[in-house]
């Protein structure tokens, strides 16, 4: 490939692949995201590729390998345009008929195609299907058309003209102008006004500058950013380009979680054919603006996620938070300034440069602009990855998006904002989901993480649950964080353990404010919001689990027990096949005695009874 | 020199100057335990806690990582401020029950008892850091070092392993507020325990009595720019100053 000496040149490259690619009669993506790979999606493009080539058919197919297309629940996932046939849960031997049906004779497969849980109506087109009607897929969109491993398909479908129209068109200042007007918040989660923190940078003293991406994605369930640099890595490296020409840096760093191989892989391979194509390195489009960008691997602490601890890592300290009157924005890596932003934050700049500030603003609510992708997870019908509109319901995303719970259970609660987020009650589900409300409710919007829960999840738990993984994250600097979250750690285990005092509760609280108070960075001071947060709307379950030695949603070990209905029970067996310590006693054929001094209260009876004999208090 | 308020006065300090030491300097009783003036600041132990106003904005912060300013408004002893101290306070005593430096400060400042049970391999230590940084900073051995994270974060030499650069001064000692270190000298040998060091001892050659390290004397020796010679160190302080 010859290199891109001009903006002409780009857009000349531009027109001829985006005629080539309509062309293309016929279309095949495959979703091959970490999620599908797990099914083994590669050998459904192997078993494409051998059942195209058998019919002779594989010049008048174009079958394209792309990033994750976002509902994981339903994949290994394939597309046919035209028609945008979605086909879900796909196995290679379904391929033979997908080709024959379909790419040949124009049918559907019917039972390929998304059948609703409830109701049962099932769904050809993609944007059909109530999981993806719902969304307005601005930056995701892409990732189901394009393979990210070709720059081509990125610039077919219009990638890197907002690069070409800023360094055309455009000064530094006028591009940080037009973010500043766009209102986009940082997507990391503190929600920051990130056209002020690039005046920061701009306006700072100094030649030396950089632009830095934190993909540092740490939350558990969470993959916004794994899916956007596994799926369309050019679109953050565009983002990050122009945002290096508004600010003068001359070198950026995509500091990327250690745990994400295939997000690496693609991020090198676009790095290196951006620079192939004269869209990175010196002289970009022929301009005198030069810039290069590099990789950066962490070192799976989940705490270099925060800037001050991630500028530590990339200067190749240990990434332990520094002194936070210290703004990284002025004085960041071998402080020089530095303007560090999410993954997610950078893949909105070429949007917001190409279509303008104001329809960018006109997305979501006044003070939250734009999309905001979630990964939806736990009970629910439908998960995966969505993006909505900032101030989009609680509602919306989980009944209509994610289809409402699983199993006909009922909602109980939602924690948003990933470990340290707050869980939230049903009372709030008509919530627009928004940096400020969610705050003002004690969770947070973090990263984009949003765990669905349903009746059969027990509070004290949960919380239990979170502040295990968060002792273990807390980098143990401050006392208040590495201590207090321990402490209260400790309680909760008592408390689930049946071992809770009342005026523990008390103690609990206080922990909380302290780590909240105390704590040096963003990791400490929201540790706390699982903890407060169930306190303040789930109170009556702790009450529970303290004064009645209960726990009403018969998760506590300690507090439970099984037990079985003679009358319901009908002797199949089942049940004394399964329990790992023979704790169902008797002959076969007629209802077991339950030993409770041997069961271990595991639930794998209660689960597999067909008869629901078996019942836990 | 700046201008800084502190509890409602004007106080005057010099810029970049953290505002613990211009704290005490002017008389301020600031609870602290992690911080040394010697030492670059750290933040870990959160009792020097303060609320700062700049501009329209007040935080709680530590002092001690805090540099001074023109205009701050500092404020030592609100309620919110002595609640998070008397907190750490707790929680510090349930690290390290039987230090008598701890429970004099906590004695001072109110806290007699701990809520918090913690009897678990602390061993005392608070992780304050400031054996670290008083090894790397003053001495410039750097022999120890923080390992893991979380609760299980810890104050050792790389790997647990004992530290052969340790020239055994007994800084680290001198310098622990927890009182978890000990050190113990017989006429053969020096040992720190918790660092799993043992070192031979140089014999005064007057007096016959175990007075240095040996590693210590060569460190010495090959230490500063202007070392001094070998002679002088060849006798213990009491015999060199009989002469």
């Amino acid at each position: 490939m010859k290199r891109l000496t001009s903006i002409t040149d780009l857009e000349k490259l531009q027109k001829d692949l985006a005629l080539r690619r309509k062309g293309e009669n016929l279309l095949v993506t495959l979703c091959q995201g970490t999620g599908c790979k797990a099914y083994e999606s590669h050998k459904i493009y192997e078993a494409f590729e051998k059942e195209l080539n058998a019919r002779n058919l594989r010049e008048k197919v174009s079958l394209r390998s792309t990033g994750c297309h976002g509902f994981c629940e339903q994949g290994p996932l394939a597309v046919i345009f035209p028609g945008e046939i979605c086909y879900c849960r796909v196995k290679a031997e379904d391929i033979p008929e997908i080709v024959e049906k379909t790419l040949i004779k124009g049918e559907t497969v019917e039972r390929l195609l998304f059948q609703d849980p409830e109701g049962g109506k099932r769904y050809a087109r993609e944007e059909d299907i109530p999981f993806y009607r719902h969304q307005e897929r601005l930056l995701l969109g892409q990732n189901r058309l394009l393979d990210p491993r070709s720059i081509k398909d990125y610039i077919a479908l219009g990638g890197y003209q907002a690069l070409g129209k800023v360094l055309a068109e455009m000064t530094p200042s006028e591009v940080v102008e037009e973010v500043k007007k766009s209102n986009l918040r940082g997507r990391g989660g503190a929600g920051f006004p990130t056209g002020i923190k690039w005046e920061t940078t701009s306006q700072a003293p100094g030649e030396e500058k950089y632009v830095v991406v934190n993909a540092d994605e740490g939350d558990p369930g969470a993959y916004m950013d794994r899916s956007l640099l596994e799926g369309n890595p050019h679109l953050v490296l565009e983002g990050l380009i122009i945002g290096a020409y508004a600010m003068g840096a001359k070198k950026g760093f995509i500091f990327l979680r250690q745990e994400y191989p295939l997000a690496l892989e693609n991020l090198r391979l676009a790095l290196k054919e951006a620079r192939d194509y004269g869209l990175l390195g010196e002289n970009i489009l022929g301009t005198s603006f030069s810039f290069e960008a590099v990789t950066k691997r962490g070192a799976g602490a989940f705490v270099t996620g925060e800037s001050s601890a991630l500028v530590a890592a990339i200067e190749g300290r240990v990434g332990e938070p520094g002194p936070k009157h210290i703004n990284t924005a002025l004085q960041g890596i071998g402080g020089k300034p530095t303007a560090l932003n999410n993954v997610e934050t950078w893949a909105n700049i070429p949007r917001i440069l190409e279509r303008g500030a104001s329809w960018y603003a006109s997305l979501g609510n006044r003070e939250n602009t734009g999309t905001k992708i979630f990964s939806l997870v736990g009970k629910v019908n439908n998960t995966g990855l969505i993006e909505v509109p900032l101030g989009t319901t609680l509602k919306t995303i989980i009944f209509d998006i994610g289809g409402g719970i699983k199993g006909g259970k009922k909602f109980k609660a939602v924690q948003t904002g990933g470990p340290s987020g707050g869980c939230l009650p049903e009372k709030y589900l008509d919530l627009p989901v928004d940096f400020d409300r969610l705050r003002e409710l004690g969770s947070m919007m973090g990263s984009g993480g949003m765990i669905v829960m349903d009746e059969d999840s027990c509070m004290v738990d949960v919380a239990r649950y979170f502040m295990q993984f968060l002792k273990e994250e807390s980098c143990g600097k401050c006392i208040s964080c590495r201590e207090g979250i321990n402490m209260m750690y400790d309680i909760l285990e008592g408390i689930a353990l049946g071992k809770g005092r009342e005026e523990e509760l008390e103690l609990l609280e206080e922990l909380a404010w302290a780590t909240h108070k105390a704590s040096l960075c963003g990791l400490g001071k929201t540790a706390a919001n699982p903890v407060t947060s169930t306190l303040k709307y789930f109170r009556q379950e702790y009450l529970a689990h303290l004064k009645e030695k209960r726990c009403p949603a018969g998760v506590c070990k300690a507090l439970i027990s099984y037990t079985l209905d003679q009358e319901k029970c009908n002797g199949c067996g089942r049940c004394q096949k399964l329990c790992p310590v023979k704790a169902l006693e008797g002959e076969r054929g007629s209802p077991p005695h339950l030993n409770h001094p041997l069961c271990i209260k595991c639930g794998i009876c209660f689960e597999a009874c067909p008869f629901k004999a078996i019942y836990v208090q | 020199m700046i201008n800084l308020t502190i509890d409602g006065k004007n106080y005057k300090g010099e810029k970049g100057e953290n505002l613990l030491q211009v704290g005490l300097n002017n008389g301020f009783d600031i609870p602290h335990l992690c911080y040394h003036e010697n030492l670059s600041p750290y933040g870990g132990c959160r009792l020097c806690l303060i609320e700062v106003t700049r501009g329209e904005r007040t935080t709680l912060t530590t002092s001690c990582t805090y540099p001074g300013e023109e205009g701050l408004q500092v404020k030592t002893s609100t309620p919110q401020v002595l609640k998070a101290r008397r907190l750490m306070m707790e929680i510090i005593l349930a690290l390290a029950p039987s230090s008598s430096h701890i429970q004099s400060l906590a004695g001072k400042m109110g806290v007699e008892r701990t809520p918090f049970n913690y009897q678990k391999e602390g061993e005392g230590c608070i992780k304050c850091g400031l054996c670290v940084r008083a090894c790397e900073e003053l001495v410039g051995a750097g022999v120890l070092t923080f390992s893991h994270k979380g609760p299980q974060r810890k104050v050792e030499p790389p790997f647990g392993e004992e530290p052969k650069n340790c020239i055994g001064c007994g800084t680290c000692v001198y310098v622990c507020p927890a009182g978890c270190l000990t050190m113990e000298d017989t006429p053969q040998e020096r040992k720190i325990d918790r660092w799993k060091r043992r070192m031979e001892m140089k014999t005064c050659q007057k007096c016959h009595q175990p007075y240095m390290p040996t590693p210590q004397i060569e460190y010495i020796l090959k230490g500063p720019p202007d070392p001094p010679p070998e002679k002088w160190l060849s006798c213990c302080p009491i015999c060199r100053r009989k002469g």
